[in-house]
């Protein structure tokens, strides 16, 4: 099991590598699709078969579809410009902080049996109640989000309503292109 | 789970983390700080699960991971809706020249 865990964590980071590393925006979502895809595999290998799921359905899914919705509205825009922090400075401070990170969590693993805990449906529906009032906030915001994806552009509206004068100016100007 | 797979999985959890911090640092795409964003979230989620299991209580990790991926998901929809109403209004998905005091 473990051989396969570091395959497919090794896949789902080189995945995450060629969409943040891809110059185009269509590759970059169908790689994070990879991601999910993978990460929903190392998932279920690990027994949270729900969770598996959901992020497939969801991460590798529903977000994709998003994604290229999107892109297909907003379009393809070639940008090869320099990131807000220079390229050294952002690989040095990253691997700082995955190195203090490390640091500070590998040495205090260990593995302890489990424990008598509530079932996961009634966990997430009682014991978690409140997480689920809040999922339901933000799915409205999400639904509210979807407007504003999908909504089209206000149409210029004229400031005022065109005048008599205006009016008699446009009909007139009508009269001499029939004659 | 065993001691072994976990260490594997948090190396592939920082390794997920790591990518996704470099992106929000070094990309200027709109959409592809999200998507860095989201590579974050995934190692995220991966890391929760993780530490339900090795704490002893999985279910507990598990309902978190489901929180995260709804809130991970409104993320992305509300972030894409605000990257599409940019480019219509901006002309640009760079988010430099959002910054009105630099024009």
């Amino acid at each position: 099991m473990e051989a396969w865990l570091a395959i497919l964590l090794i896949g789902a980071v080189l995945c995450a590598i060629m969409a943040i590393r891809s110059a185009r925006l269509l590759a970059a979502a169908i790689w994070l699709a990879g991601v999910s895809a993978l990460v929903s595999l190392v998932l279920y290998l690990l027994g949270a078969q729900i969770i598996a799921v959901i992020e497939l359905s969801v991460g590798a899914g529903l977000v994709t579809v998003l994604f290229v919705f999107a892109i297909n509205i907003a379009g393809e825009e070639a940008m090869d410009l320099r990131g807000l922090v220079p390229e050294p400075l952002a690989v040095v401070l990253v691997g700082v902080a995955a190195i203090m990170l490390g640091w500070m969590v590998l040495p205090a693993l260990g593995v302890i049996p489990p424990l008598a805990e509530s079932p996961f449906s009634e966990l997430l529906w009682q014991d978690r109640g409140l997480d689920i009032l809040v999922q339901i906030v933000l799915i409205f915001a999400g639904v509210i989000g979807v407007l504003g994806l999908i909504g089209e552009a206000p149409r210029a509206v004229p400031a005022h309503p065109p005048g008599e004068a205006e009016l008699e100016a446009g009909s007139e100007s009508l009269k001499e292109i029939e004659a | 789970m065993t001691d072994t797979a976990l260490q594997i999985i948090v190396i592939g959890v920082l390794g997920l983390v790591g990518v996704g911090l470099y992106g929000l640092l070094a990309v200027r795409n709109l959409i592809k700080v999200i998507v860095a964003l989201q590579i974050a979230v995934k190692g995220v989620l991966l890391g929760l699960v993780a530490a339900g299991m090795a704490s002893g209580q999985p279910n507990l990790g598990e309902s978190l991971a489901v929180t995260v991926i709804v809130a991970d998901t409104i993320v992305a929809v509300v972030g894409l809706a605000l990257a599409v109403q940019v480019r219509r209004h901006v002309g640009t998905l760079d988010i430099k020249a959002l910054s009105s005091l630099q024009r």
